[in-house]
């Protein structure tokens, strides 16, 4: 037993380590529910409207995407695809990375795989961070990520937010205070931004929720192994102790 | 040695009359007289072949759609995962699998320090393991580079380039290595040639760790030799008495360690792949960029201790090199531990204080470093690193010294059970 927990120790000593540092108090929790079918198919239609423009999600194919939230080929083709995309298609875009670089100074990146290397819960605060800062050519700046090269797609639908600068140093932002309304209520921005996040969550690895499940059966199958095999140990060593 | 036993019939008879299949069998397996108290620790020996054989398997099947080529490399690795069959599941498996070895070999080895098992006899057995060692770190490294994400790119970087800090030849020899002036494509080729090749040459050298360990006879918590011992057992009156046929005793054995194992394994295969960023870090989701530097370069927890002690050594006159002959001989200082080891006796279970407070410390300072060669470097973690890099190899220089001044306690005749 005390070995046992040594080795326990050794596995768990680098995680904890890890977990400690790991994770930047200011972001707000996504809630992610990769279950939540709607809430998906909402944040699919936000994201080829919205989005879609300029990000492409190029490792991801229509058809897949359409299966596992349960859209049928027809409202596929009618409300997520623009253009002569078919359904089997990966979701590319027109817009070349040159001509992204020239409009905002950096290559537009690929969504697909986002919330695996930042976090869904820093995609879902990056989008609520846009603030007005004059200083930027589109006008806005992010706290998450500053001097950002994108513009904020959603302002129209968020509405304007303000930088809060803290006394004692200048030029500190201390929080964000909507000062024009938007289309949405606070609380309808945050569900939209909600939904976006779940989807690119979902697209970041389309298999999760398939992975968990399969996972459960393959341990109940190990833990009904482990029976046996201890059985079967015991049985053969019976006669050596 | 049983000369009752009736000459084998049937189609094992027939092939036992061209191959010696039942020589093999009974040499290594049904009578293989392993010492009847080995414990928990001596599970590690089964489940690292078992590991390699994972990753040899997925590899294989992983390499049938994965391009080595600049341009495609990531996007194959996403292919993989969303549009092969059980794609997702081969490639977790072998990114999980990945860790599990070193997990495993770091147990086994750990091991072999409290059992003393790189003491005579078994010197060649303890040198072809950490020969092992060596082509597992090396199959690791050149995998690595195969997603070409972010850290795959960067880290690739920087390790090629200590090979830059050599002096005289340096410069020539990290550009002979990457086959260009940075990463890139040509590396990408060559680095996938040698992870697909190694892993052969590491199963024969499992096998040879094999053939010297049956030579020898194996190790137990007590580090008393069975063979010397009395003989004459059950199955045999030749053989040691305090020994039982590998086969069926461990062989069951080791199944109920394998599920265990199987069991844990899967645990982070379906539930959490990444492992907390640990065994897929978080940056290799981004394709590599050989513009944009990351902010912070690290690599796979399994190389951060030597990566700790490379940052610890301070540059002398603008040479990293200092610390690549340091971090290199962190490693190689593993060959001569048979030496180094004076104490009469072998097992930590009748060493004294000093070796156990040594053994202590170095385990302590191996995962030290593992932490802080993650973690960008500070002024208190340079010094912390430098100072767990000394306790380090004092473990091994001191050895010497401290084995043979420790009061040890008297070993018994017999295993003890």
């Amino acid at each position: 037993m005390r070995h046992s927990l040594l080795v326990l120790l050794f596995i768990i000593a680098p995680v904890a380590a890890m977990a400690s540092g790991g994770h930047d108090a200011k972001l707000h929790s996504a809630h992610v529910d990769l279950r939540d079918k709607p809430s998906l198919q909402r944040g699919a239609k936000y994201f080829v409207n919205y989005c879609m423009g300029c990000h492409s999600l190029k490792y991801m194919r229509y058809n897949r995407l359409a299966e596992d939230l349960n859209i049928s080929e027809q409202e596929l083709r009618d409300n997520l695809i623009f253009g002569d995309a078919q359904p089997g298609d990966l979701m590319t875009i027109a817009l070349r990375p040159e001509d992204g670089e020239q409009w905002f100074g950096t290559v537009v990146p690929d969504l697909t795989l986002v919330t695996r290397w930042r976090s869904p819960d820093w995609v879902y605060s990056y989008l609520k961070s846009f603030y007005v800062d004059d200083n930027r050519p589109y006008g806005v700046n992010n706290l998450l990520y500053p001097d950002v090269g994108m513009p904020h797609v959603l302002a129209e639908l968020q509405g304007v937010q303000e930088a809060i600068y803290g006394h004692g140093h200048e030029g500190q932002v201390t929080g964000l205070k909507l000062t024009q309304p938007g289309e949405l209520t606070p609380e309808q921005y945050d569900h939209m931004v909600h939904d976006l996040t779940n989807f690119l969550t979902y697209v970041g690895e389309p298999i999760q929720l398939e992975r968990r499940r399969l996972g459960t059966y393959v341990l109940l199958f190990l833990g009904l192994m482990f029976v046996l095999t201890y059985m079967l140990k015991k049985e053969y060593w019976k006669d050596v102790h | 040695m049983n000369a009752d036993k009736a000459a084998p019939t049937g189609f094992i008879g027939w092939v036992d009359k061209r191959f010696p299949i039942l020589h093999v069998w009974n040499a290594h397996f049904a009578e293989y007289y392993a010492p009847k108290n080995l414990n928990f620790w001596s599970f590690f020996g089964s489940l690292a072949i078992l590991v390699l054989v994972i990753q040899i398997v997925t590899g294989i099947w992983l390499a049938m759609n994965y391009k080595p080529s600049a341009t495609e490399a990531f996007a194959s690795v996403e292919f993989i995962m969303r549009d092969v069959d059980w794609g997702w599941l081969i490639r977790y498996l072998h990114s999980t699998g990945a860790s599990a070895f070193f997990i495993v070999i770091y147990l086994h080895m750990f091991r072999g320090l409290m059992w003393g098992s790189y003491r005579k006899p078994r010197e060649l057995l303890w040198i072809i393991g950490v020969v092992i060692y060596l082509a597992m770190m090396a199959t690791a490294f050149f995998g690595y580079l195969l997603p070409w994400g972010q850290m795959s790119y960067w880290g690739a970087q920087v390790i090629v380039n200590l090979f830059a800090a050599v002096p005289e030849v340096g410069a020539e020899l990290s550009t002979w290595v990457r086959g260009d002036y940075v990463i890139s494509d040509a590396t990408l080729n060559r680095f996938f040639a040698f992870h697909f090749m190694i892993p052969f040459l590491l199963a024969g050298l499992v096998f040879i760790h094999i053939v010297a360990l049956h030579r020898v006879g194996s190790n137990n918590p007590d580090g008393i030799e069975i063979k010397e011992g009395p003989k004459g057992n059950r199955w045999d009156t030749n053989a040691p008495a305090d020994g039982i046929p590998f086969h069926p005793y461990y062989t069951v054995k080791d199944l109920m360690g394998v599920t265990v194992f199987l069991a844990l394994f899967s645990i982070v295969v379906f539930f959490a792949p990444d492992f907390g960023g640990l065994f897929l870090e978080a940056p290799n989701f981004e394709p590599a960029n050989p513009l944009k530097t990351p902010e912070h370069i690290a690599p796979v927890w399994y190389f951060t201790p030597f990566y700790a002690m490379l940052r610890a050594v301070p540059p002398i006159a603008g040479s990293q090199f200092p610390g690549v002959l340091v971090m290199f001989g962190a490693i190689i200082i593993l060959f001569f531990l048979p030496w180094l080891d004076r104490s009469p006796v072998k097992s930590m279970r009748y060493k004294g204080r000093i070796s156990r407070i040594m053994l202590g410390l170095f385990v302590v300072s191996f995962i030290a470093l593992a932490y802080l060669g993650m973690k960008p470097s500070s002024a208190l973690y340079t010094f912390l690193a430098q100072v767990f890099t000394v306790t380090y190899f004092a473990f091994f220089i001191l050895m010497p010294i401290y084995s043979t001044l420790d009061q040890t306690k008297p070993v018994p005749e017999r295993v003890t059970s």
